[in-house]
């Protein structure tokens, strides 16, 4: 009775504080811009099942795709397995599900194996990880937090598949006992070669038993907590991340309409000016961004892939597409606790450009898509280094001189060299 | 090079009571880079032989202001379009073949939204239709016959817009040996002139970024790497030079290919 006191306390003060979290980020995200996102929704579905659920993008790398793919079946079929410990946890009951007999066995047979798969997959990671030159984990973005993050992450899920293999190995070895209440059910294709070396005691299997039980749920409740901390957020944004993909082609950006009214306006006199626009041209601060961007930036697994395709990162060039992402997720992050203190928020004399982003890096990008087409949750990079160059250009004057020459060219010439309008077709004479 | 043929502006035509059923859009490159001017003449012949009835704008074409959007300037980018777009209404424009994929993204994907409606092509997928109705075939003997050819995607014509196909069916007609890069496709590597890097010098790094586009090349041991935009032909012929490189690799243009295949 007091363990399912205990129990229940914890699974509503994790969910209430998740509850929390999640809406901070989602108040986070409403901080950008709006931005029309959900026409065409039958093509959204099907980019959302593709990319998300099957996982498209990622197998143009087979072989992390295939142990990703393990890690990601066996998160989404072990949470089945989470249920039953709820129930259990709530009603003090022993393997609730077991009354399905055969397809019971069946299930835990299969989360048995995929268990072991998650685990193995998460052991090779973290040596792929830690010990190999792998050229996407390097960068200086991945050095302090983000590689402990990472690290944190796998050590949990390997963690948790033992306790969960554990659990299940004690249980088995009592079921073979006939220890009440731990009558037979489930099957143990992994776990039973476990039980070998587990004590014969059944005082010490029970102890074992109900150990790895409060250590697999107090560990996915508390694991629960960290996403939205951790880059392993993705698991649950990739989905709604993918769905709001850009649908348009990768080579069209987006034109100003703010823009449009005053070109307008200077190429036909007769139409009145445009009445004083207020808003900024371009991106200073994250709320110049629109909410999709935003919501890339904590969709980001920091896995690198876009930087590792980035031609100016692969020729040591400072930018690099990732911490582009994992800088507007910081500094979203820090306008949020901003507000979160302040009720509003209040000038803090920093912004995205220049305090995370520097110059060198916006104008090292050829805006090639190369990271918008590796990313394998749809991200885009390259729409905030083109808002940040809008700014620099538009609201500061300020570029590398030879682009500033360029515009006067294309001002004064139409073209962007310094040749004549007139000479445009000398080449049909020559 | 003398051009045998006349190419006609869209006002000479206007003034003959003419529309033209296509136009040709030349591009900056196209009409001032001495490289590039050949790939433009290569082009006319093309349409020349075919007979299609097209038109240059000569004087009264534009940048199409790509550089100027990429770089971050929305104005210079709209005015340009908009000049553009008027010119084009003006001689009844419905059809256009771009010589360049900067031009051919931002006309078929960047003018719609400030009123300019056309149906735009690069010349890579024209050839491939006259191609596909049997009007361009290789001639005997032509100059491709068993070399060693590799084609680098230009980002604005791949990834941008998925034209992946168009430029390598015309590598396909000839009878050459076809060889991918290690990176191609949606994976190829950028040429490093987009996004206004043509303007401007590459920030400090390790290498530029045709270096090691060319390294790629290199390493496929082509003879001859085919492009399909001015800014990669520039970017490819300087690193293939600085390589030390130019008796070994030839730079062509996908039209200067058809162009010499059909001995036009
Ligand atoms: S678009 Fe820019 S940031 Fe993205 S891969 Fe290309 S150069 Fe790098
Ligand atoms: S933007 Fe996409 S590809 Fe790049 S690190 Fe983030 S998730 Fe990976």
């Amino acid at each position: 009775m007091i363990s399912q006191v205990i129990f229940f306390c914890l699974l509503i003060f994790a969910l209430l504080f998740f509850a929390k979290n999640a809406g901070r980020i989602y108040r986070n995200i409403k901080l950008g811009k709006a931005e029309n996102r959900s026409d065409r929704p039958t093509e959204r579905l099907k980019i959302m099942t593709l990319v998300a659920f099957g996982q498209k993008k990622m197998f143009k790398k087979p072989l992390p795709a295939l142990l990703h793919l393990f890690v990601y079946v066996g998160f989404c079929i072990i949470n089945i397995e989470m249920l039953e410990i709820v129930i259990d946890g709530v009603f003090g009951t022993h393997r609730v599900f077991s009354f399905m007999g055969s397809f019971y066995n069946f299930l835990i047979f299969a989360f048995e194996w995929l268990a072991l798969a998650v685990l193995l997959s998460c052991a090779v990671f973290f040596v792929r990880r830690n010990m190999l030159h792998i050229y996407r984990f390097g960068g200086r973005e991945l050095l302090k937090w983000p590689k402990t993050d990472a690290n944190i992450i796998l050590i949990t899920e390997i963690l948790l598949m033992a306790a969960f293999l554990g659990m299940n190995a004690a249980d088995y070895k009592l079921q073979m006992l006939g220890h009440a209440p731990y009558h037979l059910a489930g099957a143990f294709p992994v776990s039973q070669y476990l039980a070998i070396i587990l004590p014969d005691s059944a005082q010490t299997l029970v102890a074992i038993e109900r150990a790895c039980w409060w250590f697999h749920i107090v560990g996915v409740l508390a694991f629960l907590n960290y996403l939205p901390l951790s880059k392993h957020l993705h698991i649950l944004l990739a989905f709604p991340n993918t769905y709001f993909s850009k649908l348009a082609p990768k080579g069209k950006f987006e034109n100003m309409p703010s823009v449009t009214a005053e070109v307008k306006a200077m190429l036909d006199p007769t139409l009145p000016a445009p009445t004083a626009e207020i808003s900024r041209f371009g991106v200073k601060d994250v709320q110049d961004l629109t909410w999709k961007n935003l919501l890339d930036a904590y969709t980001c697994t920091e896995c690198g892939r876009c930087t590792a395709a980035c031609p100016a990162n692969i020729t040591g060039k400072l930018l690099s597409p990732r911490k582009i992402m994992m800088d507007t997720r910081d500094r979203l992050e820090e306008v949020g606790i901003n507000i979160d203190k302040n009720k509003v928020f209040q000038e803090d004399n920093k912004s995205l450009i220049d305090d995370y982003i520097t110059r060198e890096e916006i104008w090292a990008c050829t805006t090639c898509n190369a990271c918008v087409e590796q990313c394998p949750v749809n991200i885009n990079p390259l729409e905030i280094i083109m808002g940040l160059r809008q700014y620099a250009i538009m609201e500061e004057s300020k570029g590398p001189a030879s682009v500033t020459a360029m515009f006067t060219n294309l001002e004064n010439n139409g073209a962007p060299w310094k040749y004549a309008q007139a000479d445009r077709a000398n080449w049909t004479n020559t | 090079m003398e051009s045998t043929f006349h190419i006609p502006t869209a006002a000479e035509m206007l003034a003959n009571g003419e529309t033209p059923d296509l136009l040709f859009w030349v591009g900056c490159a196209g009409s001032f880079d001495e490289r590039a001017q050949r790939i433009t003449r290569d082009i006319c012949k093309i349409l020349n032989h075919v007979g299609i009835k097209y038109a240059i704008l000569g004087t009264e074409e534009g940048c199409t202001g790509d550089p100027a959007k990429r770089a971050g300037n929305e104005f210079v980018f709209q005015m340009q379009a908009m000049m553009n777009i008027q010119i084009l209404e003006g001689y009844a424009i419905k059809k256009i073949v771009t010589a360049c994929p900067h031009c051919f993204n931002t006309i078929k994907n960047e003018y719609p939204n400030l009123g300019g409606h056309f149906e735009v092509i690069h010349h890579t997928q024209l050839i491939q239709s006259l191609i596909d109705e049997g009007k361009l075939r290789p001639a005997d003997g032509h100059a491709f016959q068993g070399k060693r050819i590799t084609y680098h995607d230009p980002c604005y014509l791949g990834r941008a817009n998925e034209v992946y196909e168009a430029p390598r069916k015309v590598l396909e007609t000839l009878d050459a040996d076809l060889i991918e890069l290690k990176r191609c496709k949606s994976n190829g590597l950028c040429c490093g002139a987009g996004g206004a890097q043509m303007f401007k010098e590459p920030e400090p790094g390790n290498k530029d970024i045709n270096m090691e586009r060319t390294e790629d090349i290199i390493a496929s041991k082509a003879s001859i790497v085919a492009a399909a935009c001015p800014f990669c032909m520039t970017m490819l012929r300087d690193g293939v030079k600085l390589k030390e490189k130019e008796a070994e690799i030839q730079v062509l243009d996908i039209a200067e290919i058809t162009a010499r295949a059909n001995k036009l």
